[in-house]
């Protein structure tokens, strides 16, 4: 670990402005993934200025039946949230299948968005890798692979986002209000949010340096049922093989709407949008799901160790959507 | 949960009670003092170790001087300025013994062996600038090819002269190949199991401190004879300048039997800046630095009749070894024992790669070979349709199949009928893959336990104060499993006196010796040593009582001498006849006839109830139940949680655990606990343990037998028995994981 120094933000603004000045600096909040990282020497700030205790832990509702999430409410918190369960069970699902209790009472909003994706190379430093070191190459690519990612990923990277909060509220819709470097308030849609590796892997997010997200915001639930299934190696404290965040509303024998995301199998929280398109107008019926399975999962390119991720991410959906139909009828 | 149990405590004693833990409270307020957090020498520098990023080659140039001046810095150590050590000696010591003694040199030479050897120790006021200084060192190698696989190199298997604990290598019976050509029903199967580390909670941990040439190590050991010996063959200076302690070890899993770097590097470190260092494995560093258990194939050939008998047992077991220090696990040892067959051939094989040394991981042996082993007898009992606890009834010898020698005690049967009946084993379906409840398959499996029981040298100090209070000491440990409590329990039971009146001590080398905690002999070889110890205080007391008690048969009980109608308070006696206290010292082994005379094991049943998700493979514990007969049980509190703690390591091997070795660089790539899988208490679901309790008295004065490691034998294997009765599907290649499952789902139509 590099030495750093170390601040307290007493405002958003300010803490915009401190990141700004310095090139190295970050933010920290729970610190749940950061300070591994540093223990690690993957990250290397130079200068931390910590959030955790704006006042951004409220949770309010929006004009058009939304809910606005501040950055510093913490994943127990929104996960036990009435509003939240009621509203929102998935995302409460998503948020208690995350990490450990311990890490949930630390962890807060914009901190598990904000998450380095995972790879046993990326978390080795003495391993080759295009996150930490660009143009170094990728140990995953012809390594162990198992948990890495099936969607979306490149030759530089395949690292999997690690997230189960993020899959939820991307299916939900949601999006980021930030504070700009320049003291603008902004706007990203959760979905866009993320880059995909392609060549600059080392490039996770759209924010600016010194950008910093103050709030989540969800638009009114949608309609019909809700379901965050999550598959992993054992039954806590374990990183998603596939996950899938399902909002399916069937109503008179059709599928009226439909909202999808899957975890695990990409660098990014995945919108199966055409799986959603697929549904849409759809008898709940096999044949209708395989169809959404095999749409969500199209272009999907195993590297060996996680081939298994494309059949077991199907599986899950299928299994998911069959279960929301069957409990609608 | 409960506790079913047979034991019969003895009339009026704790032996046999299920006493709480003596260090219970200590330990969960944060006051049993660890390793590292040990303070009695003055404040520590930190040593911080940097690893090597190659796994093979030479060290053509580390530069060490911006790290030297970083802030806080004392002192870095590389081969070039470490103390001269002894050079690291051949793979095979000549003894079995000399392994856990032998020179275990650190930065010793410019040669890396293994990926993450160390390469340079840093040291400094603080752990950070410890760290943060190692990352300024630039070393520069000269790598070489090494080699890493195991299963593309069977042919560069060799035969080792023995395998661990000194026990033969090969053993065979009959005529294996005849006897299983002519067998009617045959089974040739091959399983494979991964690389498996220790993770004890507690990391690898040491501080020293030198008063003149004498070394104090602060250390977290479970054979602190081990430790001694090893320091002082790797310092070059007597062991009775060193003194080891380790009161409380947050456990071992056999990773803590002898010296690792961390131990050699205080050392070092102290001597020349003459001022205590503490040092300390990262979780990361445990992986390559502290032992492993290897990678195997297992190839098991069983031959039967058609009405179930065997008529031929082969287990044939190629494991990886490291070059420069051999290890082979005696993974078909216990095949030797477990069931009747007129042929039989047990073998093992060493590929050698270029790891750090394997070492004694929890059961050695029996937990991967049970794994394969156990499995292939359900194999066998399927393809003779016959029920898995008939055909291993069935099999049951009379006598030690291969040394011809009785059992001393064998409840095998009784622990397989007792759990059948217990855990409901006849609603299982034979037929596997019928049992639904939604999406998801139900199946149930058992699989038989024996592991060896031993003994091992030890020595004890019981003294009473002419208050009566009651002091025993001896350099045993206890590494989680109870031993403070069950040595007072023996103490109390064999002086007659309450547990308030005794005090244990363990965990320093000025105590008598013992031969520590590993091979689940602490409790019978300690407890052993402590008995004899009361026994001749308790000769002293009588002598010292005089007449009656010394003419006749006196007892000991409710802190009083009776004999002949009278009787006496110790307290009294100790103030009259000792005012200056008594003191007595005993012992017990080593392994002498009764163990060349009688085979002696302890066995068990584990049954095993799981769900299987058809649709994503997700396997879940729902009900295990562990039959166990291990002799007394001396505490069947604390004897239950170590049962309970090997079935959870069984759980973890069929299901999750495993060091994923990337052989293109000889690496351990899933190297901390976020990758490392074990169980969480979400997988354990319903788990059981039943006692039947033996009396046994060719195993030691007080019929203990080796217990903790039991709960691992077979244990995963029964989990692996409910996967296949669930789903149809055997996956012979642990663990079980989702992806290994998965194609063989997806193939059916449910």
């Amino acid at each position: 670990m590099q030495s750093f120094s170390y601040e307290r933000a007493v405002e958003p603004a300010a803490a915009v402005s401190a990141v700004v000045a310095q090139p190295q600096a970050r933010f920290i909040s729970g610190g749940t993934n950061l300070l591994d990282l540093m223990k690690l020497g993957i990250e290397t700030p130079t200068h931390l200025i910590d959030v955790s205790r704006l006042p951004l832990a409220w949770i309010e509702e929006t004009s058009d039946g939304g809910l606005r999430i501040g950055a510093q409410v913490r994943n127990s918190d929104l996960a036990a949230d009435s509003r939240v369960r009621n509203r929102y069970p998935l995302l409460a699902q998503a948020l208690l299948a995350g990490a450990s209790g311990q890490i949930r009472n630390k962890a807060s909003t914009a901190g598990n968005l904000l998450q380095r994706t995972r790879c046993p190379y990326f978390y080795d430093p003495t391993m080759a890798c295009n996150k930490r070191s660009p143009g170094a190459g990728c140990g995953a690519l012809h390594g162990h692979n198992r948990t890495n990612a099936v969607l979306g990923v490149s030759e530089a990277c395949i690292a999997a986002h690690p997230s189960d909060m993020a899959v939820a509220m991307t299916a939900l819709g949601a999006r980021v209000e930030t504070i700009g470097p320049s003291g603008q308030t902004g706007f990203i849609e959760l979905d866009e949010l993320y880059r995909l590796p392609g060549d600059t892997p080392h490039i996770e997010t759209q924010l600016a340096h010194g950008e910093m997200i103050v709030a989540v915001e969800l638009p009114a639930a949608p309609p019909g049922r809700q379901f965050y299934r999550k598959v992993r190696d054992r039954s806590s404290y374990a990183f998603a093989l596939v996950s899938v965040a399902v909002a399916v509303d069937v109503r008179d024998g059709q599928v009226r709407d439909a909202r999808i995301a899957l975890g695990g199998v990409a660098p990014k929280p995945w919108r199966a949008k055409a799986a959603e398109q697929a549904l849409i107008g759809q008898p709940p019926d096999a044949e209708a799901f395989e169809r959404a399975a095999e749409a969500a999962l199209a272009g999907a390119q195993g590297h060996g160790g996680n081939d298994f991720k494309i059949p077991l991410a199907k599986r899950t959906l299928r299994q998911v959507l069959t279960t929301a139909a069957q409990q609608r009828a | 949960m409960s506790t079913f149990r047979h034991t019969q405590a003895l009339a009026d004693g704790p032996i046999g009670q299920p006493v709480d833990r003596i260090d219970g409270r200590l330990k969960v307020t944060g006051r049993a003092t660890y390793a590292y957090e040990q303070d009695e020498m003055g404040p520590a520098a930190y040593g911080y170790i940097l690893g090597a990023t190659i796994a093979t080659g030479r060290i053509d140039d580390i530069d060490t001087r911006q790290a030297e001046r970083a802030p806080g810095v004392l002192y870095v150590m590389t081969y070039r300025n470490a103390p001269p050590q002894p050079a690291f000696g051949p793979p095979l010591t000549p003894t079995p013994a000399e392994v856990f003694t032998r020179a275990r040199p650190v930065l010793a030479t410019d040669r890396i062996r293994y990926y993450d050897e160390p390469v340079a120790l840093v040291v400094a006021l603080t752990f950070e600038a410890a760290r943060s200084a190692a990352s300024l060192i630039r070393v520069r190698y000269t790598a070489e090819r090494g080699d890493h696989d195991l299963f593309s190199r069977l042919s560069e298997a060799y035969t080792p002269t023995r395998t661990n604990a000194g026990l033969q290598t090969d053993s065979a019976v009959g005529d294996f190949d005849t006897g299983f050509e002519a067998a009617p029903v045959k089974l040739d199967v091959t399983y494979y199991t991964p690389y498996q580390s220790h993770n004890p909670m507690e990391p690898h941990a040491s501080i020293a401190s030198w008063a003149g040439n004498d070394l104090t190590l602060y250390t977290s050991a479970q054979t602190l004879a081990n430790f001694r010996g090893g320091l002082a063959n790797t310092l070059g200076i007597p062991r009775e300048r060193i003194r080891v302690v380790s009161p409380y070890v947050g456990g071992g899993f056999g990773a803590k039997l002898i010296i690792h770097p961390d131990a050699v590097l205080a050392a070092f470190a102290a001597r020349v800046l003459q001022r205590p260092v503490k040092v300390a494995l990262t979780r990361q560093q445990m992986y390559a630095n502290a032992g492993h258990r290897a990678a195997m194939q297992h190839q098991v050939r069983l031959g039967a009749d058609s009405t179930g008998k065997l008529l031929a047992i082969g287990y044939d077991v190629w494991s990886a070894t490291s070059r420069f220090e051999e290890f082979c696990e005696q993974t078909a040892v216990f095949a030797r024992s477990l069931y009747a067959a007129p042929s039989r051939l047990t073998r093992h094989r060493l590929v050698p790669v270029d790891l750090n040394r394997g070492e004694w991981m929890r059961s050695p042996g029996e937990a991967p070979g049970m794994l394969a082993f156990e499995s292939a007898m359900d194999e066998l009992a399927e393809r003779l349709n016959q029920d898995p606890i008939d055909v291993r009834v069935l099999n049951e010898p009379e006598i030690d199949p291969e040394r011809g020698v009785p059992f001393a005690t064998r409840s095998l049967v009784a622990c397989m009928r007792t759990g059948a009946e217990r855990f409901g084993w006849n609603n299982r379906n034979p037929a596997p893959g019928r049992v639904r409840e939604g999406r998801r398959l139900i199946g149930m499996g058992m699989a038989a336990a024996i592991r060896p029981n031993y003994l091992g040298a030890s020595r004890a100090q019981v003294s009473m104060s002419p208050t009566g209070r009651v002091l025993v000491r001896l350099d045993m440990t206890d590494i989680g499993t109870g031993t403070y409590t069950i040595l007072t329990q023996v103490a109390a039971q064999s002086l007659g006196v309450p547990m308030s009146s005794v005090q244990v001590q363990l965990g320093d080398s000025r105590f008598p010796q013992t031969a520590g905690s590993g091979g689940s002999w602490g409790a019978a070889s300690a407890g052993s040593a402590v008995e004899d110890a009361c026994q001749r205080l308790k000769q002293q007391l009588i002598q010292v009582a005089g007449v009656p008690y010394s003419d006749g048969q006196a007892q000991f009980a409710g802190g009083r001498i009776i004999a002949s109608g009278r009787s006496e308070r110790l307290t009294d006696l100790m103030m009259r006849a000792a005012p200056t206290g008594l003191q007595a010292e005993g012992s017990v082994g080593p392994m002498g006839d009764s163990y060349k005379n009688y085979s002696q094991h302890s066995n068990g049943a584990h049954f095993v109830e799981v769900s299987v998700d058809m649709d994503t493979g997700e396997i879940r514990m729902r009900r295990m139940l562990s039959v166990i007969a291990a002799g007394r049980i001396l505490n069947p509190k604390t004897a239950r949680s170590q049962i309970l703690g090997g079935m959870t390591w069984g759980i973890g091997a069929a299901l999750m655990e495993q060091t994923l070795l990337d052989t293109r660089h000889g690496h351990f790539i899933n190297h901390d606990l976020a990758e490392y899988l074990i169980p969480v208490n979400g997988d354990i679901a319903d788990m059981d343990v039943v006692f039947l309790e033996e009396a046994d008295e060719k195993a030691n004065v007080l019929g203990i037998k080796g217990l903790g490691e039991l709960g691992v034998c077979g244990a995963g294997a029964a989990v692996a028995n409910a996967v296949y009765n669930a789903t149809g599907i055997r996956v012979r290649e642990f663990p079980l994981s989702i992806d290994k499952l998965l194609p063989a789902l997806a193939a059916r139509d449910w």
